[in-house]
C-alpha cells in the first residue's frame, strides 16, 4: 500500500510538572517548566510507525504547530521512526490562543497538500483536554473518524478501527482516507533507540508558514480567568440520620 | 536560598493532591527530574536531551519498580539488561562497526546519570560492561574487535574488569598474577579480589604480569568463562548493591591463546588506566543520578511530612539543608561534565578532572544520600508507609554509595592526583 500517515503531535508541559497559575491569572507558568510529546501523541506516533513497519503505510509524516521549540517535539517524533517532518510556524499571541479549531484547519490544509491517506492524533491534549481536533479535522475533510481508538486494522482500503465508548467497544468499519484518535489502549509506545536518535538529526523537518497553507489562525474566543481548582475543605461528623438530611437540606443539595 | 523557595512553593500549590496520589509522585518524580535548578537537563543539546528521556523513561519503567526485588534477591538482571542493551546501552563509546553506539563521553554520563535513578547497582555494573567493551574496541585489533565486542554490545555476553588483587589495590602495578608464554598460550596463575559481575560474566579482562616489576611489566589479557583452570570464589556478601555480584576470581594454570592479548606486552597498565579514567567520570555520573533522586525525594517528603504542626518544609534549617544538597549536586554535575568533555577531547588535564570528579562526587552524592536517608526515616518507623516500599529502598541503595566511593579506585585516584 502506498498510503501516506500524518501525524500530529504536540508540545504540552509534562505531565509529572506540579501545574502553577500565573499570577494575574491569565494562564499556567510555561517558562522554565519541563515541556515533553503529549502522551497520546506518542501513542499516535507509535501506531503510525507500527503500521509502516507492517508495510501497510509508505511514509509517516509528523506535524506540530507552533514555536522554535516544537521541533524538540518534532525530533522525538522522528527518533520514534516518522520519516519526516513539517514544522507549522505560529508564535506569540497566535500561539497563546492557537485552539483546535485552527490546528484542524490547517492539519486539512496540509492533508491536501501531502496528499496524505490517513491522519492519526491523540484523542486529547493533556494541557486543554479539548477532545475536538481529530474530530473537526474529519469534519472539515469531510472525512470518515474513528475516535477513542484502541485498535486498528487496515483491511484493503477500509480501516477497522474499535472504539473505547461509555458502553464498552465498538467496532466500525471506515473508508479510506480517514482520521483516527488515539486512545490510551491502543499500543505501548517505544523507547527511542541511541542510533536512531542519531538517525533522526539527519531527517528533514520542512517550516510552513499558516498563511502558506490560507489559514486564519486568530481566535475566536477569549480567555477570561484562570484559576485553581478550589481548596478541598473539610467535612463535618453528624451523629444521626436526621441531622444529616437537615444538613444536606442547608445546603441545598436537596 | 530563593532557589529553595522556589523547589517549594512549587510543590506547595499542588500538595493538595499528594495526599491522594503518593504512589505517582513517588514513581514519577523519578521519571524526568522536574524542578527547574536542578534539572539535568540544563545546558544539554536537542540530541543529549532525548537520549536522556530515553534512559530516564528505561530506568523509571524498566529498573526502579524492579530494584528492590534484585537487590533483596541477589539477581543479576539479565534481561532488563539485555532490554537496555537493544536500545543501544550495552557498549555506547564503542565503535558503530562492531555494535556500539559510538557516542561521546559526555553522552555516556548524562545518560548513566539518567539510568541510575533506576538502580544505581545494575547501573554501575552496566557501566564497568561498557568500559571493558571499550578497552577491547579500542585496543584490540580486528579479531578481536569482531569476536567479543558485538556480543557485549547486544550484552549477549557481559565483561568483567579485573585488577584488582588481594595485595594490590590503590597499589595496582605492584599486581602479582603471572601470565608466562609457553609455546601459543600464556599460562595464568593468581587471584583477582571483588571482581563485579565475576562468575555470572562470560568475557574477563585481565591485567597481568608478563614482564618485569613495576607497571611496564602487565600486559592485558581477554579470558573468556569456561576456560580450564578459570575459577570463581564466594560470592561476596554486601551491604546494599546486590544486584551485580562480586566474587574472587582465581587462575590455576589457566590457558589463554595469545591471539587473546590486547595490545602489546607490557602496555596492559596504560589500557588498564585509560579505561579507569572512563570508568571513573561513568561511577561519579551514577552516584549523581542516585543524588538526583534523593535530593527530589527529600524534598517531596518535606513537603507531606508534619512535624510540630508545621510540613517539614517550613522549617527554615531544612531548607537550608535542601538548598545546600541542591547545590552539591548541581556543583557535582558539572564537574562530572566537564571531566567528561575533557576525556572525550583528549586535553592534558582530562585524567586529573576524572579522578577529582570520581572523589569530590561520590563524597557529595553520598552525603547528599545520607541526608535524605535521615529525613526519610519516619517512613521507616511509620508502619503504614512501609506499605510503599519504592521510596525507601531506594534510598537505601543510594546510600550504599560507599561501594561507589571504594569503587573505581578512591586510593589510585590520589595518587594519580599526587602526580600532577
Amino acid at each position: 500500500m502506498s498510503a501516506r500517515v500524518l501525524v500530529g503531535v504536540k508540545r504540552v508541559i509534562d505531565y509529572a510538572v506540579k501545574i502553577r497559575v500565573k499570577p494575574d491569572h491569565t494562564g499556567v507558568v510555561t517558562d522554565g517548566v519541563k515541556h515533553s510529546m503529549n502522551p497520546f501523541c506518542e501513542i499516535a506516533v507509535e501506531e503510525a510507525v507500527k503500521l509502516k513497519e507492517k508495510k501497510l503505510v509508505k511514509e509517516v509524516v509528523a506535524v506540530s504547530c507552533g514555536p522554535q521549540q516544537v521541533q524538540e517535539t518534532i525530533r522525538t517524533a522522528l527518533a520514534m521512526g516518522a520519516d519526516r517532518g513539517i514544522h507549522v510556524e505560529v508564535s506569540g499571541k497566535d500561539y497563546e490562543t492557537l485552539g483546535p479549531l485552527q490546528v484542524s484547519k490547517i492539519l486539512a490544509a496540509l492533508a491536501k497538500k501531502e496528499q496524505a491517506d490517513l491522519i492519526i492524533l491523540g484523542k486529547q491534549a493533556i494541557d486543554d483536554d479539548c477532545n475536538q481536533t481529530g474530530q473537526m479535522t474529519a469534519a472539515l475533510l469531510d472525512w470518515p473518524q474513528g475516535t477513542f481508538a484502541s485498535e486498528v486494522n487496515i483491511e484493503a482500503d477500509k480501516l477497522k478501527v474499535v472504539r473505547e465508548v461509555d458502553g464498552g467497544l465498538e467496532t466500525i468499519k471506515i473508508k479510506l482516507p480517514a482520521v483516527v484518535t488515539a486512545d490510551l489502549r491502543l499500543n505501548t509506545p517505544r523507547y527511542a533507540t541511541l542510533p536512531n536518535i542519531m538517525k533522526a538529526k539527519k531527517k528533514k523537518i520542512a517550516n510552513v508558514k499558516p498563511a502558506d497553507l490560507g489559514v486564519d489562525v486568530s481566535s475566536r474566543l477569549e480567555v477570561l480567568k484562570v484559576d485553581e481548582p478550589p481548596q478541598r475543605q473539610g467535612g463535618v461528623k453528624v451523629e444521626t440520620v436526621n441531622d444529616l438530611v437537615r444538613k444536606l437540606k442547608e445546603a441545598g443539595r436537596i | 536560598m530563593a532557589a529553595t523557595r522556589a523547589l517549594v512553593r512549587g510543590v506547595r500549590l499542588g500538595s493538595y493532591s499528594i495526599g491522594r496520589s503518593r504512589s505517582l509522585i513517588f514513581n514519577s518524580v523519578q521519571r524526568r527530574g522536574i524542578a527547574a535548578c536542578v534539572d539535568p537537563s540544563i545546558g544539554l543539546t536537542d540530541e543529549q536531551k532525548e537520549f536522556q528521556k530515553v534512559a530516564f523513561d528505561f530506568a523509571a519503567n524498566e529498573m526502579a519498580p524492579h530494584m528492590a526485588e534484585w537487590d533483596q534477591k541477589e539477581m543479576f538482571p539479565v534481561e532488563a539488561m539485555r532490554k537496555a542493551a537493544q536500545l543501544g546501552f550495552g557498549g555506547i563509546y564503542v565503535n558503530p562497526d562492531v555494535g556500539g553506539s559510538g557516542l561521546s563521553r559526555l553522552d555516556t554520563s548524562i545518560i548513566f546519570e539518567a539510568l541510575s535513578t533506576g538502580c544505581v547497582s545494575t547501573t554501575a555494573y552496566i557501566s564497568i560492561h561498557n568500559m571493558c567493551a571499550w578497552m577491547i574496541d579500542t585496543f584490540g585489533n580486528n579479531e578481536q574487535r569482531e569476536k567479543f565486542c558485538p556480543d557485549l554490545c547486544s550484552m549477549q555476553k557481559f565483561a568483567s574488569y579485573c585488577l584488582t588483587e588481594p595485595g594490590s589495590g590503590s597499589d595496582a602495578a605492584s599486581l602479582l598474577t603471572s601470565a608466562k608464554l609457553q609455546g601459543d598460550h600464556y599460562i595464568l596463575n593468581g587471584t583477582k579480589a571483588f571482581i563485579s559481575g565475576g562468575g555470572d560474566t562470560d568475557v574477563y579482562v585481565v591485567m597481568c604480569r608478563t614482564g618485569g616489576k613495576g607497571p611496564k611489566g602487565i600486559s592485558c589479557l581477554v579470558v573468556e568463562k569456561g576456560t580450564p583452570g578459570l575459577s570463581f570464589g564466594k560470592k561476596e556478601k554486601k551491604v546494599g548493591w546486590n544486584s551485580q555480584p562480586t566474587r574472587a576470581v582465581i587462575f590455576e594454570d589457566c590457558a589463554v591463546p595469545v591471539t587473546n592479548l590486547l595490545g602489546a606486552e607490557g602496555e596492559g597498565f596504560n589500557i588498564a588506566m585509560k579505561g579507569l579514567n572512563g570508568g571513573r567520570i561513568n561511577i561519579a555520573s551514577c552516584s549523581l543520578g542516585a543524588a538526583h533522586a534523593s535530593v527530589l525525594l527529600a524534598r517531596d517528603h518535606m513537603c507531606v511530612r508534619k512535624q510540630f504542626g508545621e510540613t517539614l518544609s517550613n522549617s527554615q534549617f531544612l531548607q537550608f539543608k535542601l538548598a545546600e544538597m541542591a547545590t552539591k549536586l548541581v556543583a557535582s554535575r558539572l564537574l562530572v561534565r566537564q571531566a567528561a568533555v575533557a576525556l572525550q577531547e583528549g586535553r592534558p588535564d582530562a585524567v586529573s578532572l576524572c579522578s577529582m570528579a570520581k572523589l569530590f562526587v561520590t563524597d557529595e552524592c553520598f552525603s547528599v544520600s545520607v541526608y535524605t536517608l535521615i529525613l526519610l526515616k519516619s517512613l521507616v518507623t511509620n508502619p503504614c508507609c512501609l506499605c510503599h516500599p519504592c521510596p525507601i529502598f531506594r534510598c537505601q541503595n543510594y546510600c550504599f554509595l560507599p561501594s561507589i566511593k571504594l569503587s573505581g579506585g578512591r586510593g589510585a585516584a590520589f595518587c594519580s592526583l599526587c602526580h600532577e
